[in-house]
């Protein structure tokens, strides 16, 4: 009888406290993320030089255990005009969502900052191919994440779009 | 219609399908149950609806891409999981692990370990048809998937430790959080233990209901909490210690009876104990680096090796055989789930169908880890 009594104590004492169920749909009740919450992949944007981060370097694509990626790069047309150092830029790239495992491993192997794990993390789409992301999609998950969070790159000076200008020619 | 009346109950055989959809088969389990009246007489478990092939899939993959699906294996004790493969790969390599690194894997896992085990605690309070445990479980393991997240980015698949340490720096917040969660937690459990241990309908359907004795737990190779309730004090944290285990001062819990009542205590005990280690490896940790000087591409020297790692569920080993190059030649798991799952036909033999589920769920299998 005592370890019923004593069950229905606890029971009880639910009632004065507050409740800790979160609602799902609703934006200000949902739990919210934390900040190092790993969502979908994205690719982020230089906004120094208007052209995204990515090279095309394919390390992330190589090193992604699930093999959800592809990328394509391509001769960087503000590279030739003078206004960014990056010499090859990306051309294409996929990433399906509904393949992607989120570990975070392209993150972490990508030398140009370019890939960013965002906070987005609702997978269902309203067509069949829908988790199928192009590059234009993830530069604007990018840029979501990027204003959200205000990102910064990691390593600044190594990775911005900015050119160099050459000092020591005189 | 016509009954035959005149049917001999010893004869008749009636085979019940329970799972693999079945609720209480903690995932996809299936139990084909030759019953005689109330009393079961047989018992065939199938397994394999899970099975993806993880420990081939190892073989395609470099060592940092393993951790991944190691995460997948015991999916309610990830970190552990984890710990398990780079032990190994780390023993198989010689590395010396920062102290830092170590504490901080020994503090997850022990958390991980503690919300393996509110699972269990909330799951077997429904399986014997408690519904009230379940909620008060999950809020206390939310708490601590949460306080995951914030450190690993992720609620379940954390990939967050790597051969040679982890993968970064703690949040700032962290010892702060880590404190109030132990608080929370440690009321939780506390709460957790009235509302259920004791209470008379539990104790009736769980003590003396699916005995196994010490030599028997043995036989069968069971391990963890399910070898300990049957009085065998066995834990490889402590009798083989790995990673840091021996600079702790904790309890093993042991249970003499072996029955159901007593695999559950002895889990919710060793919540207690973990949240000792933790408050112990809270104290300890020191600042310094997080990971060990390796290469990115980890390529382990020809050989292999076997490493045993105590998981939530009993003893976890990894066998693992590298040819040198950046990817396992072949990876083993022992899982320690597939090991107590063999003791469950012989539990079952002889006991009532109402306790079917009870005995299934004090046994505590994760099917991810058993069909791998």
């Amino acid at each position: 009888m005592i370890g019923f009594l004593t069950g229905l104590f606890v029971t009880m004492k639910t009632g004065f406290r507050r409740p800790v169920t979160a609602q799902y749909p609703d934006p200000e009740k949902r739990i919210k993320v934390e900040n190092r919450f790993m969502g979908f992949p994205s690719l982020t944007w230089d906004y120094d030089v208007e052209e995204p981060y990515c090279t095309g370097c394919m390390v992330c694509v190589r090193e992604c255990p699930t093999e959800c990626m592809t990328a394509k790069m391509k001769d960087n047309p503000l590279f030739s005009e003078g206004k960014s150092r990056r010499k090859k830029i990306i051309d294409e790239f996929e990433i399906n969502l509904g393949r992607c495992i989120l570990c975070g491993i392209c993150v972490e192997v990508c030398n140009f900052d370019a890939i960013e794990m965002s906070h987005e993390h609702e997978l269902s789409k309203r067509v069949r191919n829908g988790n199928r992301f192009g590059l234009q999609q993830l530069l604007k998950l990018g840029i979501k994440f990027q204003s959200n969070t205000n990102w910064q790159p990691k390593q600044p000076e190594k990775n911005s779009g900015v050119p160099v200008k050459k000092v020591d020619e005189e | 219609m016509e009954i035959n009346k005149t049917i001999n109950s010893d004869n008749v055989d009636l085979m019940i399908n329970m799972g693999p959809q079945h609720p209480s088969t903690h995932g996809v389990f299936r139990l084909l149950l030759n019953i005689d009246g109330e009393r079961i007489i047989d018992v065939k478990p199938h397994i394999g609806y899970l099975h993806r092939g993880s420990e081939k899939l190892c073989e395609n993959e470099r060592y940092a891409q393993v951790v991944t699906l190691f995460d997948r294996l015991d999916y309610v004790a990830n970190l552990n999981m984890e710990l398990g493969f780079c032990l190994a790969v780390e023993s198989l390599m010689e590395l010396d692990i920062p102290d830092r690194a170590s504490y901080i894997r020994v503090i997850l896992c022990e958390l991980n370990r503690i919300a393996s085990h509110l699972l269990f605690y909330g799951t077997y309070g429904l399986d014997v048809g408690a519904m009230t445990p379940v909620l008060y479980a999950f809020r206390e393991r939310e708490k601590i998937q949460g306080f995951f997240e914030s450190i690993t980015g992720a609620r379940m698949m954390h990939n967050y430790f790597r051969i040679g340490g982890i993968k970064e720096e703690l949040p700032d917040d962290f010892n702060n959080r880590l404190s109030l969660l132990l608080d929370e937690v440690s009321q939780g459990i506390e709460e957790c233990d009235m509302l259920l241990s004791k209470n008379e309908m539990f104790l009736a359907r769980t003590k003396n209901v699916g005995i196994i004795s010490a030599s028997d737990a043995v036989d069968f190779g069971v391990s963890g909490p399910n070898l300990r309730a049957s009085g065998i004090a066995r834990d490889i944290r402590v009798s083989k210690p790995y990673s840091i285990y021996d600079r702790f001062d904790y309890g093993i819990p042991v249970a003499s009876s072996g029955d159901c009542w007593d695999r559950y205590y002895v889990r919710l005990e060793e919540i207690r104990q973990s949240i000792k280690i933790i408050k112990q490896a809270m104290s300890q940790m020191e600042d310094g680096p997080i990971l060990a000087k390796v290469r990115r591409i980890a390529r382990p020297p020809k050989g292999e090796i076997y490493f045993r790692t105590e998981s939530p569920r009993g003893d976890f080993g990894v066998y693992l055989v590298s040819d040198g190059s950046d990817k396992p030649y072949r990876v083993k798991v022992r899982a320690p789930s597939f090991a107590n799952l063999q003791s469950l036909q012989y539990l079952l033999k002889g006991a009532y169908i109402a306790d079917a589920v009870t005995i299934l769920g004090s046994i505590d299998i994760i099917m991810g880890e058993v069909d791998r």
